[in-house]
């Protein structure tokens, strides 16, 4: 039997000594997160989605002036182009923007004027703000470096109301990349119990939820969103129509998750070791929450992931259409709203520029999504 | 089915397992798919009943229900407690078969999804002994090192996970985590079918061994007869749910007096060509347990079947002692068995 | 068996290596040996031992990131152009998607799979997919080829042949869609036929009729069969000649009976002795092999099999590999034991 002993642990793994010790204790979030990792798409997209949620955190840092200010002197002034280098060296500034009213039509129009010009640095003072309402601060990304200039810098632009656009873009991605988070949160938490009840129980109570399932997968989404959110009383204050908008989408948005829970539960109960936890005496609720669930979590995680897009999408549509995030409260849809006819089209272009940043965080949650999911589960679907 | 003198550890009496066929909208029930249908045997303390058939044969079905995986339909299953009783483990609920989970265990087949790839080996073992109230840590720890070398695995790989090991070292991690909670009866499926050859003659040795020291009772499910010979004392065969034949193993191979016995054990290939084997000329195809034949179940592919075999029923009765068969020409018929090498 | 002019198949160290992230697994690593027509060529080995990409390295049908890397498949037949009398064709330099193996596969060369289920299409009829096999290789039309394959499906036993052509896999138990293929991989009449672990997912009486059959056929058409099976009673049943595998090399090959009776390579006599046998004493404690199959990314030095070896010579078996070498009539071991030759790496 001593011969036995020694024998039986011929080490089976496919590394040298010291790396077969590493793969072997590694849990499986361990090895998801290697298997991430050389995925360099993947690992890029989360980078970007990282800087994503810094902007998230504190819009006021990358912006550089109130989003809501208003001047009609300012309207539809186009992107100012920086330039580095000027006589004294490295010196990079903005043009000033001269107005002039064109005679025929009576409309103020800029032209950059080259020769005044505005000099802009990193992490200039400019108006306080309060980080997370923790502390209050005044340092900004990027700003004109005297805080007392009269002309201001306009990175993108600004719309008919002579809002800066930079500016309001930060607060827009704020907006946009948490109703989505929230979001698919609230799905998530929806499709875990629902789908984990239908899968686990099994019988009727399976029946009845994958009917409703079906109903509510069946039911056309724009036309219900539409009226939901038509229904929502006007005087409500912005925070409370977020919280209606997201809650909105994640009621359509749980029954994709919710199927794809259950089939996992399903397939998860005939594994031998779910067999092996009841023989030992294991009640429902340890083996759901100690053998299944840590079973499908980085599944979960990859769905939900993939997930978001979806949701960002929607929120983007709806408040385009005007029926979501309403003004003043600011999201990229609300900003495409002004985008929205084809004038502003033609003659402020710069306007879309929210439409290129939706493209490029849903790619950059796809990208990260579908690395999750193979690194989780590099045989599966 | 006469008793033996000592109470038997389990004696399983009339153990019929149905599964519904349900058709149409309402789940209307239209049949039944009778995967055990009145198996009776017995297993004496110490020692190993096999259970042998082929596939639809209900020896897995059986088996899962000895140890309430799940719940027969009709029957007797009447288990002699470390304490002295006997509980009919069919009737009791969950909640009182709880505390007698840990006298019943079981080992599976596959290797790969008899443990959760998430937990490491210290959490596999030692889930048992948490969950039957061994919550000391540092006792935990010490009772599974314990476990690790009573199958042969060091204790020092505790902390790894299962995707580490190869399939004889899971099996060997599945055998541990049955015996942590010293159970009397282990209930192994088909422990060796899905590892390589060389590996299999391992794990029946330890089994063997096991048995010796800690005095366990097996019941060894398996379609491998040579690996059946080897390993168990007694041996069961089913046929289409029901039990063919039943007698210690050397009387068996040696004399078989069921034709599907027979047959089977002429259909074995041996390894050694100057040995003519595997060749038997049994014609037609496993029946389905939904819809068994009459009379005997056997009787469309037997060569000795008579009238009678056709509508009747064979009980299953004890030809010589300890020798019990289910067959209407039993006394009448020479059969050809196995001779030792 | 049939003396010819030379063997049917000749497999010349072949090497197939699988490209993957984490190294290089060699999964046939020089493994040469020759099929003569009408003879039943069995290789046994258990998992990793490289049987079944042998087999898929012949038949050309290696999955990505797979390849052979060396060696040759030279085949025996006739010569094409119509001059009359035969030629070689090195399989291994041909496009595995080209013309010409596709015109090899199902024709000179057929394979019965393990998976019954898995080779039918589940929505295609039988006869559906027996016909496309027949009308693919042979010039005859439809009609003819459904007679064809109903004559095929009697030949393998199965009863109301008419009626089955009609039928799914799907509605056939596991031993009539076992016959139903090997209909199929016959209905070209192909000189060789490779069968890879047919009656593993079957039952043993439903293998006892599946190894009957093939014997019956092979004795019929006297077509070749390369048989790949990890059951040593299966191959001392079935087989004319073994060959044994391990860790993607060839340990020994010989007759039948010379490698049941007179092993000489320490792991056949390993395998040999720990097998279970329904002949064997009861409860007795078997004689095993130590340690276990290596995972292919760590394979052993030297002879792959000395760690596990009880006749092991340190300096020796874990610093150079032994080649394949004659040890008796038609005998061939790669052992230091028996000769001193090394293998070309």
């Amino acid at each position: 039997m001593a011969d036995e002993i020694q024998d039986a642990d011929a080490p089976s793994s496919e590394l040298s000594s010291k790396d077969e010790d590493r793969v072997s204790v590694a849990s499986n979030w361990k090895l998801v997160w290697w298997r991430f990792r050389k995925n360099r798409l993947a690992v890029a997209s989360a980078i970007v989605l990282l800087m994503f949620y810094a902007v998230v955190l504190v819009p006021d840092f990358f912006g550089n002036q109130d989003p809501e200010a208003t001047d009609a002197f300012l309207a539809f002034i186009p992107v100012q182009r920086i330039s580095f280098f000027d006589n004294t060296g490295f010196n990079p500034s903005v043009p000033d923007v001269v107005g002039t009213r064109n005679a025929v039509t009576l409309k103020m129009e800029w032209v950059p004027d080259e020769t005044v010009r505005i000099p802009i640095a990193l992490f200039v003072r400019g108006y306080k703000y309060k980080v997370l309402d923790l502390f209050e601060t005044d340092i900004h990304l990027i700003d004109a470096k005297d805080p007392k200039s009269k002309g201001r810098p306009h990175f993108l632009g600004t719309d008919r109301l002579g809002r800066d656009q930079w500016s309001r873009m930060m607060f827009g991605t704020r907006t946009s990349m948490t109703v989505g988070l929230v979001a698919v949160a609230l799905s998530m938490i929806l499709g875990v119990l629902l789908g984990g009840i239908s899968g686990y129980f099994g019988g009727w109570l399976d029946m009845v939820i994958q009917r409703v399932i079906e109903l509510l997968q069946s039911l056309p989404t724009i036309p219900i969103w539409l009226m939901m959110t038509a229904a929502l009383p006007q005087d409500w204050r912005p925070e409370q129509v977020f919280l209606a908008i997201t809650i909105i989408l994640a009621f359509i948005g749980w029954t994709t998750l919710a199927r794809e829970i259950r089939g996992r539960f399903l397939s998860l109960r005939e594994e031998d070791f779910i067999l092996a936890a009841e023989l030992a005496g294991c009640s429902h609720l340890r083996i759901i929450l100690r053998h299944m669930v840590p079973a499908f979590t980085s599944h979960i995680i990859a769905a939900s992931t993939l997930a978001i897009p979806v949701m960002i999408i929607s929120e983007t549509s709806l408040s385009f259409l005007g029926l979501g995030i309403r003004p003043p409260a600011i999201s990229w849809g609300v900003l495409l709203q002004e985008a929205q006819n084809i004038q502003t089209v033609a003659l402020a272009p710069w306007l879309m520029f929210p439409g290129l940043v939706v493209i490029i965080a849903v790619l950059a949650y796809n990208l990260v999504g579908d690395g999750l999911r193979d690194a989780a589960d590099p045989y599966g679907h | 089915m006469t008793s033996p003198s000592t109470t038997p550890l389990l004696e399983v009496k009339n153990l019929r397992k149905y599964f519904p066929i349900q058709k149409g909208f309402f789940k209307k029930t239209i049949g039944n798919v009778r995967a055990v249908d009145d198996v009776s045997f017995f297993v004496e303390e110490g020692e190993t009943l096999g259970l042998v058939g082929e596939s639809g044969c209900g020896k897995t079905t059986a088996s899962r229900c000895v140890v309430r995986a799940i719940a027969p339909s009709s029957g007797q299953m009447l288990f002699r407690t470390g304490e002295g009783q006997v509980v009919d483990l069919a009737r009791l609920d969950r909640a009182a078969l709880r505390p007698l989970r840990p006298q019943m265990q079981m080992i599976f087949q596959d290797p790969y999804s008899s443990l959760n790839p998430r937990m490491n080996l210290f959490e596999i073992v030692g889930e048992p002994l948490l969950i039957n109230g061994l919550v000391n840590r540092k006792q935990r720890t010490d009772q599974v090192a314990e476990l690790l070398q009573l199958v042969g695995m060091r204790p020092e790989y505790m902390q790894r996970f299962p995707h580490a090991f190869s399939g004889g070292q899971r099996q060997r991690i599945g055998i541990a985590r049955a015996l942590s909670v010293h159970p009397r009866l282990v209930v192994a499926d088909e422990p060796v079918s899905a590892l390589d050859v060389s590996v299999q003659a391992q794990i029946l040795n330890l089994l063997l061994d096991l048995q010796q020291r800690l005095n366990l009772t097996y019941i060894f499910v398996a379609h491998n007869l040579g690996v059946v010979k080897h390993i168990c004392d007694r041996v069961a065969v089913m046929y289409v749910g029901k039990l063919a034949e039943m007698a210690k193993t050397g009387e068996m191979f040696h004399q078989p007096r069921h034709p599907y016995t027979a047959a089977l054990m002429a259909a074995v290939p041996v390894a050694d060509p100057r040995v003519r084997s595997g060749d038997v000329e049994l014609k037609g195809e496993v029946p389905s347990p939904a819809n068994p034949p009459s009379g005997c179940y056997f009787h469309p592919r037997c060569a000795y079947a008579a009238e009678v075999c056709r509508t009747q029923p064979p009980d299953f009765r004890e030809i010589s002692p300890g020798h019990f068969v289910a067959c209407h020409r039993s006394e009448e018929i020479e059969l050809p068995g196995i001779s030792l090498e | 068996m049939n003396a010819q002019n030379g063997p049917l198949l000749s497999v010349r160290d072949l090497k197939t290596y699988f490209m993957m992230d984490e190294g290089v697994v060699k999964a046939v690593d020089g493994v040469s040996f020759d099929v003569h027509a009408g003879q039943i060529f069995g290789i046994v080995g258990e998992s990793g031992c490289g049987k079944s990409v042998t087999v898929k390295s012949i038949l050309r049908i290696v999955e990505a990131p797979g390849k052979i890397v060396h060696g040759q498949i030279l085949l025996r037949r006739s010569r094409q152009d119509g001059t009359g009398g035969e030629e070689e064709l090195d399989l291994a330099k041909l496009d595995a998607r080209g013309q010409e193996i596709r015109s090899i596969r199902g024709a000179q060369i057929a394979l019965i799979p393990q998976e019954p289920m898995a080779s039918f299409s589940p929505v295609h009829t039988i006869g559906n997919q027996i016909v496309e096999t027949i009308m693919l290789h042979q010039p005859i039309d439809r009609k003819a080829a459904r007679n064809l394959a109903c004559d095929m499906l009697k030949d393998v036993g199965v009863p109301m042949p008419e009626r089955r052509l009609d039928e799914y896999s799907w509605q056939l138990s596991g031993g009539l869609r076992q016959r139903a293929i090997i209909a199929m991989a016959l209905s070209c009449n192909p000189r060789l036929l490779i069968a890879d672990e047919p009656t593993t997912a079957v039952d043993v009486t439903t293998q006892a009729q599946v190894l009957r059959l093939l014997r019956q056929l092979q004795r019929e058409r006297n077509s070749a069969i390369i048989f790949i099976t990890h059951d040593l009673g299966v191959i001392a049943q079935m087989a004319d000649f073994v060959m044994v595998m391990y860790l993607g090399l060839v340990m020994e090959q010989g007759p039948v009976d010379d490698i049941f009776h007179a092993p000489k390579h320490p792991y056949t006599q390993a395998l040999l002795r720990s097998i279970p046998s329904i002949r064997s004493q009861p409860r007795v404690s078997l004689p095993t092999i130590s340690g276990s199959i290596p995972h292919p990314f760590n394979k052993p030095s030297g002879c792959p099999f000395h760690p596990r070896c009880i006749k092991r010579m340190p300096g020796r078996c874990d610093a150079r590999t032994p080649a394949l070498q004659a040890v008796g009539d038609k005998q061939l071991v790669s052992c230091f034991l028996y000769h001193d030759v090394e293998g070309s790496e």
